[in-house]
């Protein structure tokens, strides 16, 4: 098996682009989503995009094989909300395990295919592990700053059962994405340690943040840097960052970021900024343009897209990417 | 694959990394319950806003990181760091900068990572316990996301000398940076700070020896960081600001130069290194290096003509004598000295138109710079009691004039009642209390201990008091004072009512009392407010304070009850069936060497060693270990003064035999029945009586029990005999006659002090008889070897729990051991209709042998096993929910 570890000094890798984009083409209906199992269920399921890996794998699988199609060297389970704490809007946190378990289970099957195909360009698998819906560091109630609405035990908690799944259902990987509030993060990595240890294995982590506007800071309030401090306390195959800005508006952020870790850096912006619809309308070849910058400045050693973008953004930036070497792993500090 | 360089990196909302060319990072110091009384109150008051002002004042004042320490007896340390560290993370002008997580039970650090989102110090950890915990420990900190300071110290004890630092450092080092993969970069070593020119020879080498562990770190320990806590190098020299604030920038200056990068110093207390006066510095210097066999000796005279110094010489005592009556009385007051103060106060009877204007002018006088000292922190409770004991000499002396003029009508600052509530016989904490209002000119009406509320109200209105305070110790005291609240509410009196108390709170106060009430209930939660609340409650504009007071009892009574903190709850019957499973299979209970019920007497001389000064200091209101409190920055002073009185009178306890120690005790073959009740036999199998155990009802998380006392004793179908144990004993006879002679002399310190020396005895007398039982009367432990300290620390095998108390609240267990053991007619002790013993230095209990059994707190019950408890007990439902009522959950 070639390891990422090795794959990622030889070039840049590719990661896809946004899964639930992809999903609204289908225009699925209430009942698409609960399928012949969850026909009886008593609540709404409509909109529990990770739910599709159960009730329509086949689509789940095709979105995969499109985006490697394109070119992309790592696709991301469709698991951002698999967590007890994340399927509670849907009452369905028993699932929880399955959920993760089946999702790894359909991308490491076309991955396989994919690398089978081309053993030159071996795929990957990363467990997407989303930020839940909760903060620990914040209170969601402005007359109550200290309450939280979740504790950094229950986190660490969900997150390991998603964590066990993903790896039993055969993931390469884990990308702990959209970190809006660090301390979730840091119950993520904690959860990831603990599985570590139990079961005597090494698996390559990806951390991934949210700088949520111009202010150039995460949610929870931190700079670029004390983000990074706070997330490095074990050793990473990459950091980087992800959605809410366009490629355009992270870049000033991703320059801080990669001239200050010896870790790799990854970046999967969103397709612009959204217009007055709330839609993402920046094309493939302008995201392009915006992406070989980085590329120009040495910035990145992973790149892919996150909301408003589609196999073609990736096939762009595929193609950008293999014309330039990896980031050189040397921090300023 | 990392080419970064190896700096400490920290962070909070913004970064913090110390390079090389950092100078010197400062660590905030006044967030710390252990340094700071005001800190201390404000998270006990639960005045969370103005906790974060001082925390906010210290990022303002050029903090780089600030330590967080909620190290504290009587404080929740787990709640109160994680809501002082979550409201931290929403004022971002506080949570910019790196926390340091401070405690020294791993609980609470545990507790504090888990709301740091930024990159913390954990302060600290260390080989003390054993290389296993110490591995365990910085594992987690590691998985945290956490640096670490590491303590100079390990299972020998602490690092004190220059060989023994390195030594430590090194080896916890190694297991750091090898076993653990610790980054090197995140270790902070303290090799431990102490105090320099104490004139002891072997302290001479302190800061050098810091100095030079210090350098030996950086050249030796690649990539570790040097700290410590600052202000504890200058500890000779209290008093003497100008010593001490040059002592500290020499200190410093030097251990930067030998590589120290943090440290925890007060900004304040810092003078400017170049601006240090030539001769000063080098009197400090030579200290701190070590440079003159006479350097001690040379900056303590030098010190003497250092100005801003508030050294007293032989000179200044003369000098006082020589300044004007009213200073001369001020400074007997305030230094608490009674050698003059008949003289003085002749004096001044002299030179005033009336007697009673001494005490209206020249006294009162006097006592409002007491007052005032007092209540900024800058006096400390025993020196106002030494206070009061000459303010009440003068007094006693001036009455006869007074009486003689027949001018009496004059009343002071207000009339206060006092009483311990009915069935209640604890009065130091009331005693304290009258004492410092009565400094403050408020004339008393000491009901005493264990008055019926009948009593209260009819002294109440024939003295026509103007408040009336109420104390007690015990849970049933609580009861107590609602039901008397309600009564002066039914009565319609119309005076205020000020609660205190070691069980009494806020909490209790605000939820229970004050709406049966329609006068104003205030909770003062330590002696130094009482003075101040009573102020306000007298007033011109009292309708301000009451409406306030009424106010905020009634916001907090509306949040306390809508809190979210509501757990969830397990039936009974759930609870049982999560009850602690010991292997009974496999478990072989040791016959005991003896069974039966045996009186003990011992001499008092042999329960010295046993003795834990801690919650003694606490007594006084000094807050800290013993005994690093007598070396403490804020209270260390008073407490060597208190600390020295009290043995001078433990060497008269002991010389004159002033007090005895009797006790008896019982051991008995016994099973676990029906889940929660014990049944005890004697050796022909003959049941004897039943001990009824409460149990945890409330919802644990997975895999953790339910747990009942019963659960540390095999159950009756293991088909094994297992054993438990009972006892009482005292040393409380004599003290109350002690007391009222010291008493009868206005001497309140002193008679505060017997009863509080007695208690000590007790406790001493239970683990000294603890012990014995361990290792010969019962002798399930037999070759236990244990220092004063890891006794205190009860790393023992076994327990001894006391009825009252967490894990058996339920008071009503003590008539069954007084029947088990006959207390009364064997050594005397008896029971109050509260259930509380008398003599009051008293210690009940039962003995568990399991080696699994440890120490545990009921928390809240239901109603369901109030229920079951009462049919248990045979009493009406309506008794077990009054005796119970603390911890039924509402």
């Amino acid at each position: 098996m070639p390891k990422i570890q090795e794959e990622i000094k030889k070039r840049i890798l590719v990661l896809d682009g946004a899964m639930g984009t992809m999903l609204q083409r289908y225009n699925f209906s209430e009942e698409d989503f609960r399928g012949e199992r969850f026909k009886d269920f008593p609540y709404s399921l409509k909109g529990n995009n990770d739910l599709l890996s159960i009730t329509q794998p086949q689509a789940i699988a095709a979105i995969h094989a499109q985006y490697f199609e394109a070119g992309a060297d790592i696709v991301e389970t469709n698991t951002f909300s698999s967590t007890t704490i994340g399927m509670a809007d849907y009452h369905l946190e028993d699932i929880v395990y399955e959920l993760n378990f089946q999702s790894a289970k359909i991308a490491r099957e076309v991955a396989d295919e994919f690398t089978a195909r081309n053993p030159e360009k071996p795929r990957f698998v990363a467990g997407s592990i989303g930020p839940t819906n909760r903060t620990a560091s914040m209170s969601p109630d402005v007359n109550d700053p200290g309450y939280r609405a979740v504790s950094f035990d229950d986190l660490s908690l969900a997150y390991k059962q998603q964590i066990e799944a993903l790896l039993d259902g055969g993931v390469d990987l884990l990308l702990v994405e959209t970190i809006f509030d660090t301390l979730n993060a840091k119950a993520a990595l904690f959860a990831i340690e603990e599985v570590k240890d139990e079961r005597k294995i090494d698996i390559p982590i990806m951390v991934s943040g949210t700088i949520t506007d111009a202010s150039g800071r995460t949610l929870s309030g931190q700079t670029v840097e004390a983000f990074l401090i706070s997330i490095s306390h074990i050793p990473l195959l990459s950091v980087g960052f992800n959605c809410a800005l366009g490629a355009h508006q992270l870049k000033p952020y991703l320059k801080q970021l990669s001239q200050n870790t010896s870790f790799n850096v990854s970046a999967h912006p969103n397709a612009g900024l959204p217009n007055a619809f709330g839609q993402y309308d920046e094309t493939p070849k302008e995201m392009q343009t915006q992406i070989k910058e980085y590329l120009d400045e040495n910035l990145i050693n992973i790149i892919g897209g996150c909301c408003g973008t589609n196999p073609d953004h990736i096939r762009l930036i595929a193609e950008v990417a293999k014309e330039y070497k990896p980031r050189v792993l040397e921090a300023k500090m | 694959m990392s080419k970064t360089k190896k700096y400490l990196k920290l962070s909070g909302l913004e970064p913090l990394i110390i390079t090389p060319e950092t100078n010197f990072v400062n660590v905030g110091e006044r967030t710390n319950v252990t340094g700071s009384r005001k800190f201390l109150r404000l998270i006990k008051e639960e005045k969370y806003a103005e906790a974060l002002a001082v925390a906010r004042d210290q990022v303002e004042g050029g903090a780089q990181i600030i330590d967080i320490n909620m190290d504290e007896g009587m404080l929740d340390g787990v709640y109160a760091m994680t809501t002082f560290l979550n409201l931290i993370a929403s004022e971002p002008d506080i949570s910019r900068v790196p926390l340091m997580i401070d405690s020294s039970k791993w609980e609470i650090i545990e507790a504090g990572l888990k709301v740091a989102q930024g990159k913390s110090v954990v302060n600290s950890i260390s080989l003390k316990e054993g290389e296993e915990r110490f591995i365990h420990h910085a594992k987690l900190v590691k998985r945290y996301g956490a640096a670490v300071i590491v303590m100079a110290f390990d299972e020998k004890g602490q690092a004190d000398n220059y060989e023994r630092r390195i030594e430590i450092c090194k080896r916890s080092y190694d297991i750091l940076v090898n076993e653990v993969g610790f980054p090197a970069e995140d270790i902070i070593f303290d090799p431990n700070i102490f105090p320099v020119a104490t004139g002891m020879d072997e302290h001479k080498l302190n800061a050098l020896d810091f100095f030079r562990a210090t350098k030996w770190i950086k050249e030796n320990l690649p990539h570790a960081h040097v700290s410590g806590g600052v202000s504890n190098v200058s500890f000779s020299f209290r008093g003497n600001d100008t010593v001490r604030e040059a002592m500290h920038s020499a200190f410093l200056y030097h251990a930067i130069q030998n590589g120290m990068t943090m440290g925890i110093v007060n900004p304040e207390m810092l003078s400017i290194y170049d601006e240090i006066p030539k001769d000063l510095l080098e009197h400090v210097e030579d200290v701190l290096l070590n440079r003159r066999e006479d350097a001690t000796e040379r900056l303590l005279d030098f010190a003497e003509n250092v100005k801003g110094g508030a050294k007293v010489n032989e000179k200044a005592v003369q000098e006082w004598r020589s300044g004007t009556i009213q200073e001369r009385l001020t400074h007997s007051l305030v230094r608490g000295i009674d050698e003059f103060i008949e003289l003085d106060i002749e004096e001044a009877r002299l030179a005033a138109s009336k007697p009673i204007e001494v005490i209206e002018i020249n006294l009162m006088a006097g006592m409002n710079v007491v007052g005032d000292l007092f209540g900024s922190g800058k006096m400390f409770l025993p020196q106002v009691v030494k206070s009061a004991r000459v303010m009440k000499k003068a007094v006693a002396y001036l009455l006869p004039f007074i009486e003689e003029s027949k001018d009496a009508s004059s009343r002071g600052a207000g009339r206060v009642l006092m009483a311990t509530v009915k069935g209640d016989v604890h009065d130091i904490g009331k005693n304290i209390v009258s004492v410092v209002l009565a400094c403050n000119n408020y004339e008393i009406v000491d009901l005493g201990v264990m008055v019926a509320p009948e009593k209260i109200i009819a002294a109440a209105i024939e003295h026509n008091v103007d408040i009336i305070g109420l104390s007690g110790l015990i849970t049933p005291s609580l009861d107590e004072m609602v039901y008397l609240a309600k009564e002066l509410d039914k009565q319609n009196i119309k005076i205020p009512i000020m609660i205190g108390g070691a069980t009494t709170s806020r909490a209790h106060t605000a939820v229970k009392i004050a709406p049966q009430y329609r006068e104003t209930v205030v909770h003062v939660n330590d002696a130094s407010r009482a003075v101040t609340v009573a102020g306000n409650l007298l007033n011109s504009d009292k309708e301000t304070y009451t409406n306030s007071i009424r106010a905020d009892y009634d916001a907090f009574r509306e949040t306390f009850l809508n809190r979210s903190r509501d757990k969830n709850f397990l039936t009974i019957e759930q609870a049982r069936k999560n009850k602690l499973q010991l292997d009974w299979e496999n478990y072989n209970p040791m016959t005991p060497n003896f069974i039966g019920t045996k009186t003990i007497e011992v001499d008092l001389d042999l329960l010295v060693p046993y003795i834990d000064w801690t919650p003694f200091f606490r007594t006084w209101e000094l807050f800290g270990k013993y005994p690093a409190i007598l070396t403490d920055e804020v209270v260390g002073e008073q407490a060597t003064s208190v600390f020295y009185d009290a043995q001078e009178m433990l060497k008269v306890i002991l010389k004159e035999k002033k007090l005895t120690a009797k006790g008896i005790y019982g051991i008995f073959p016994a099973n676990q029945v029906n889940d929660d009740d014990i049944e005890l036999r004697d050796e022909s199998g003959k049941i004897l009586d039943k001990f009824l155990t409460l149990r945890q009802q409330a919802q644990k998380s997975k895999g953790k029990p339910n747990i009942a006392l019963a659960d540390f004793i095999a159950p009756k179908d293991s088909g094994k005999i297992d054993y438990m144990g009972t006892f009482c004993v005292t040393t409380g006879f004599g003290v109350d006659e002690w007391a009222a002679e010291f008493e009868k002399d206005l001497d309140d310190y002193n008679s505060i002090m017997v009863k509080a020396l007695a208690d000590r005895f007790a406790e001493a007398f239970a683990e000294y008889l603890h012990e014995k039982i361990r290792k010969e009367i019962w002798g399930y432990s037999k070759n236990e070897v244990l220092s004063a300290e890891e006794m205190i620390a009860e790393t023992y095998k076994g327990i001894r729990p006391a009825p009252g108390y967490p894990a058996c609240p339920d008071h009503l267990e003590k008539p069954t051991i007084w029947k088990l053991l006959n207390v009364e007619k064997e050594i005397g002790v008896t029971l109050t209709e509260s259930m509380a013993m008398w003599p009051v230095s008293s210690v009940s209990g039962y003995y568990f042998g399991n080696p699994e059994s440890k120490y545990f707190g009921i928390g809240k019950i239901k109603e369901d096993q109030v229920v079951d408890y009462a049919k248990r007990r045979n009493i009406p439902t309506e008794t077990a929910t009054k005796w119970l009522n603390p911890n039924i959950a509402d």
